[in-house]
């Protein structure tokens, strides 16, 4: 069960039953859905896009736990940020989840970190990163809904 | 073989004859209870492969050599076995595909083609895999015909009188699920088939799922199409059958072109060969079709009806077991079902649960389970589903019950 407490660690489950800045920000500028056929999880993110930085976002829709906390945690991470920060930061969670050595010190993803027991969990990745390929569809403004297949 | 008849029927025996059933996953046994998805094969089905490919391997339906012969004789032996298991009157109305998939896209592609027209319709129920789904719908687009969608209740229960309801003259051909791989509901085919041959419409039965569970009788269901996907039924993947009925498939035009499916070929004019090699060109999978003959002729010597009553046992085991769990709830309540048992956990995705049973050394599916029109049916993205073959014991429905309530403990 070892691999499986790493998975599902405290603060995951936490999240996945309270999400944070759960619902969709008013005055959007930017959104896109998301979907992961797999489990059939959908997802829609939310974001107020000013001068090139997140002022807000909020995510809605119901997933797996890990889907649902990576989703919680990623607006907490990136709220405050500007586009090129959320892309180094998605590339090193990434990184992170799939087993690869991000490039830079995993300790500057902050909370994202504990999302490393995913790496062992192949069939989870896509859940993992559902939410932030959704926030890039929104940051692009893409009009078509993006799916992990 | 060990597999004669026997006096009980010896669930340990037969599962020392599954090499897979006894390794362990993550240190632990393995619980296998994915069987809807595919089953396990038995050590002769697996012993007939190597033997097919270690002394006979040759092609078919061409060679004056003695291995072509050996081989072309295995092959059509094992298509006089798929007739006899099945009870098609001859072997010319024993076809074989990949599976159901390619069974129906066949059937879409050659009698569909030449028989639904603009304006016509085809019939299906809500109860469908995407295989009974995509071909129709593809058919339905290129002819401008309608898909008609026959109701079910929460149950999972076809509903008959809406079913009749749909069946009006522009209907060319109805496709059903004998049984249905996401709710396990064993449907009223009998009946089905009866009230579309008052109108003069022709049935396809999808029988992937109940060729592993019961006697299929194509001549007493009289069925036009039937489907069976030798994975499912503890043979090969990659091999399954198609069966029409002669009068039928003689009527229909040739889908794929090549070798063995041509009497003569001129760059003028082909002449196509008789039944069933006119759907079956190229070098077919000859392994897998010596494989699933095998793997029939195994099933019945443990007796279909003997493998129908344990799984019922099983079936309703599973159900009081689960059902007696608090916060547990089976989708699919059909009177009369096949050993399949889906369910939801309250307030837990079911991508966790089958997670968490994975690491307990136990099998299940976890999702839409190729049948996305039942998920939305209900309401929900996804399920776990146990679906258990007539080797799994009530052991491995306690596994589950306790992997279960490990679940809620973790994510409670
Ligand atoms: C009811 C049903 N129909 C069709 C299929 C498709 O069969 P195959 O993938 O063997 O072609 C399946 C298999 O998942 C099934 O359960």
């Amino acid at each position: 069960m070892s691999d499986l407490y790493d998975l599902y660690q405290e603060m995951i489950l936490d999240h996945s039953k309270k999400p944070r800045n759960r619902g969709s920000v008013e005055d959007a500028t930017n959104q896109a859905h998301g979907h992961n056929p797999l489990c059939g999880d959908k997802i829609r993110v939310t974001v107020v896009l000013e001068g090139g930085v997140v002022k807000d976002l909020r995510f809605e829709g119901d997933g797996c736990a890990i889907s649902t906390a990576s989703a919680s945690l990623m607006t907490e991470s990136v709220k405050g940020r500007s586009r090129e920060e959320v892309d180094r930061i998605f590339s090193t969670f990434h990184a992170l989840v799939t087993g690869q050595k991000p490039d830079v010190p995993a300790e500057e993803l902050g909370k994202l970190a504990v999302f490393s027991g995913v790496s062992e969990f192949p069939m989870r990745v896509k859940c993992a990163t559902l939410s932030w390929h959704t926030l890039q569809a929104a940051l692009d403004d893409a009009s078509d809904p993006v799916s992990t297949e | 073989m060990s597999t004669g008849v026997r006096k009980e029927f010896d669930v340990s025996a037969i599962r020392a004859e599954f090499p897979a059933l006894s390794r362990s996953v993550y240190g632990k046994p393995l619980v296998y209870l994915d069987n809807a998805a595919t089953s396990q094969k038995p050590r002769c089905v697996i012993d007939a492969i190597t033997r097919y490919y270690e002394e006979i391997n040759s092609n078919v339906h061409r060679g004056v050599h003695k291995l072509s012969q050996d081989a072309t004789h295995a092959y059509e032996g094992a298509r006089e076995t798929m007739q006899r298991f099945i009870n098609a009157r001859s072997p010319k109305e024993v076809i074989w595909v990949r599976g159901t998939t390619e069974a129906v896209n066949l059937v879409a592609q050659t009698y569909g083609r030449s028989h639904v027209g603009a304006g016509d319709a085809v019939v299906i129920t809500a109860m469908e895999h995407h295989s009974n789904i995509v071909p129709w719908q593809m058919l339905c687009e290129e002819k401008g015909a309608e898909l008609r969608v026959a109701p079910m209740n929460e149950a999972g229960e076809l509903d008959l009188e809406g079913y009749q309801a749909l069946l009006t003259d522009e209907v060319k051909i109805v496709a059903a699920p004998h049984v249905s791989n996401a709710l396990g509901t064993v449907n009223p085919v009998q009946r089905m088939i009866a009230l579309a041959h008052e109108r003069g419409i022709p049935v396809l039965l999808d029988g992937a799922q109940a060729a592993p569970h019961l006697e299929v009788d194509v001549q007493d269901l009289d069925c036009d199409f039937y489907t069976v996907s030798g994975h499912k039924m503890f043979g090969p993947t990659g091999i399954g059958v198609l069966y029409g009925k002669e009068a039928l498939l003689d009527g229909m035009p040739p889908w794929h072109g090549g070798g063995d499916m041509i009497r003569s070929v001129t760059f003028e004019k082909t002449e196509y060969n008789d039944l069933p090699h006119k759907f079956e060109a190229g070098t077919p999978n000859i392994a897998d079709a010596i494989g699933l003959a095998v793997a029939a002729d195994y099933m019945t010597k443990l007796g279909l009806d003997r493998i129908a009553k344990w799984e019922h046992e099983l079936l309703a085991y599973g159900t009081e077991l689960l059902s007696g769990l608090e916060g547990l709830k089976i989708i699919g309540t059909a009177a009369e079902k096949a050993s399949v048992i889906s369910f939801l956990i309250d307030g837990i995705h079911p991508h966790d649960a089958g997670t968490v049973l994975d690491r307990e050394g136990i099998a299940i599916r976890v999702g839409h389970h190729c049948a996305q029109p039942v998920m939305d049916f209900y309401g929900i993205p996804a399920t776990s589903r146990a679906s258990m073959a007539f080797y799994n014991t009530r052991e491995d429905l306690d596994a589950l019950a306790a992997g279960i309530v490990k679940v809620q403990e973790l994510f409670g």
